[in-house]
């Protein structure tokens, strides 16, 4: 459903992203993990809109997404989960749903019955109905951020980082969320620092490495292999230590 | 009872203040940018309204109405055609081709009205009321009841319908609004339109009370100002108690000190809030400080 054809963005005057190609298919859940710097985000902001490739293309039901503006790019299904959650804090938590639902304002109960689905699902957010966004715990406010982003419905759901300064717990179960989402039939595209978390409900995975996919395969592979192993699982650095 | 008709005369024209200050925490509040054009919005209303009632003959509440969408549409050609294509979009640059345009307004207001002043009639004829000894003109009411309404109206805007939710949205974090689908860019559109007709709706108010000629717009800009920060910047009703206290104080210092020294109230007024308590009254130091201004 999502094609990335060698694109090259820049970011600021940083070469951030140097030909980078990854497709994601109906029903996948599809990771994408690299140390910091890699061009995770920038990657994820040039396929949502934010940023614009300056050569290369992104295909979206093989319609050419990277030259359309964000709100048109969310209107035909990609909805992302932005890092660092980036909810409303000075606004409620029923507004920020709301606002997931933007473009479906002027379907009349569109916005409520989303709503009401999103407090089924995560009923914490029902309890916190008219609380400050920004009085959320840090679990709370990423449930936030995923409910606002399925408030449009999308068929292909980014989530950067969703697991950044949470604790164990909270990472499991919104790791557990995602797979839900996947049995529901949205697609997901999964951008992690936290490789083994990430890797195991993958079905497939790229690896970034300084703004290139430097190698790409099914989560199981990519688990056992011995170059991610070092470089993100800290495998040999725990057999060292054994040592 | 000098002390009475002092405190009407002050919440008249702190009302103006106030309306000016929403102006500037409407924009501000969706691109923290200061409009120091506001001042000049008022001035177009008042004139514009002496011109559609004088000239063109409509009836006084026509005149109002179309000097508001004449304004809303100066507000929106503002954004869509000089702060749109700017080169620069840094909000200092931005503020800074504010300033230029309000130099525009006021020489073309020159060049079209002249430097007389000008009046309106007022919206309803008849003996000003006597209260505790003290004269209110009936002016004086409408122009508290355009204020008030104004303030109402808005807060109603932005908490209950949905293009001021995401209006907000867009102040509280415009990547996120984008992200979720939000045109910002509208939205910013929007709050220019509508700070430019808040703004000639109180000059139109104002005129018949106190004319209005060219070059009124720097000065009730500024005072307008020195309510928004007073008040705290973005916060509505900030600016409205804000604009009151500084009507009523610079009248009271007219009264009791001095006429001459009264346009320095505001500013003084400015200067202590900056020295004291940068974020307002009811501003919040925490926001203050992730704001870049």
């Amino acid at each position: 459903m999502l094609t990335v054809r060698s694109i090259h963005t820049y970011y600021d005057s940083i070469h951030a992203l140097k030909g980078v190609s990854i497709h994601v298919a109906e029903g996948e859940i599809v990771t994408l993990i690299g140390a910091n710097g890699a061009g995770k985000t920038t990657l994820v902001h040039t396929i949502c809109g934010l940023l614009k490739p300056s050569r290369g293309s992104i295909h979206f039901y093989d319609r050419p997404i990277h030259v359309l503006p964000p709100e048109k790019i969310v209107s035909l299904g990609i909805a992302l989960v932005p890092e660092g959650r980036q909810i409303f804090s000075t606004l409620s938590v029923e507004v920020n749903l709301e606002m997931g639902a933007f473009l479906y304002r002027n379907e009349n109960d569109y916005a409520k019955e989303m709503k009401e689905r999103m407090f089924q699902r995560f009923p914490v957010l029902r309890k916190r109905r008219h609380q400050l966004a920004g009085t959320l715990s840090g679990g709370e406010q990423q449930m936030l951020a995923i409910a606002r982003a399925l408030m449009s419905k999308p068929r292909l759901l980014i989530l950067d980082e969703p697991s950044m300064g949470l604790a164990p717990l909270i990472v499991a179960e919104i790791f557990k969320i995602i797979q839900e989402l996947r049995e529901q039939g949205t697609t997901v595209l999964l951008i992690e620092q936290n490789a083994r978390s990430a890797l195991a409900i993958a079905d497939r995975g790229y690896v970034l490495e300084t703004g290139k996919v430097v190698l790409e395969g099914t989560g199981e592979a990519l688990l056992e292999h011995s170059e991610v192993q070092r470089a993100y699982l800290g495998r040999e650095t725990s057999r060292n230590w054994e040592v | 009872m000098d002390f009475i008709q002092y405190l009407f005369s002050g919440l008249t024209v702190g009302a103006i203040y106030a309306l000016v200050a929403l102006g500037y925490n409407i924009i501000y509040n969706v691109t923290e940018i200061i409009n120091f054009a506001q001042g000049e919005f008022v001035m177009l209303g008042g004139l514009l309204a002496v011109f559609y009632r004088e000239v063109l003959h409509f009836p006084l509440a026509f005149a109002f109405l179309a000097s508001v969408v004449t304004v809303g549409f100066v507000g929106y050609f503002f954004e869509r055609f000089v702060i749109r294509y700017a080169r620069e979009q840094a909000v200092l640059s931005l503020i800074i081709i504010t300033i230029a345009f309000s130099i525009v307004l006021k020489g073309s207001a020159m060049l079209f009205w002249g430097k007389d002043p000008y009046t309106l009639e007022p919206f309803t004829q008849g003996e000003p009321w006597i209260i505790f000894g003290a004269a209110l003109q009936r002016q004086s009411l409408w122009v508290f009841l355009t204020g008030t309404a104004i303030v109402v109206g808005l807060s109603l805007f932005f908490s209950r319908s949905y293009y001021g939710k995401a209006m907000c949205a867009c102040a509280d974090n415009p990547v996120a609004a984008r992200m979720v689908g939000i045109p910002v860019r509208k939205m910013i559109m929007l709050s220019f339109v509508l700070s430019a007709a808040i703004g000639a709706a109180g000059g139109v108010a104002i005129t018949p009370l106190s004319l209005m000629e060219y070059d009124r717009g720097a000065l009730l800009g500024l005072k307008g100002f020195g309510a928004a920060v007073l008040g705290g910047l973005g916060h509505f009703w900030g600016a409205l108690v804000a604009g009151l206290f500084l009507g009523i104080a610079e009248s009271m210092c007219a009264g009791y000190l001095s006429s001459g020294y009264k346009d320095a109230v505001a500013l003084v007024a400015l200067l202590l809030v900056l020295f004291v308590r940068p974020q307002g009254f009811f501003g919040n130091a925490e926001v203050g400080s992730i704001k870049r201004f």
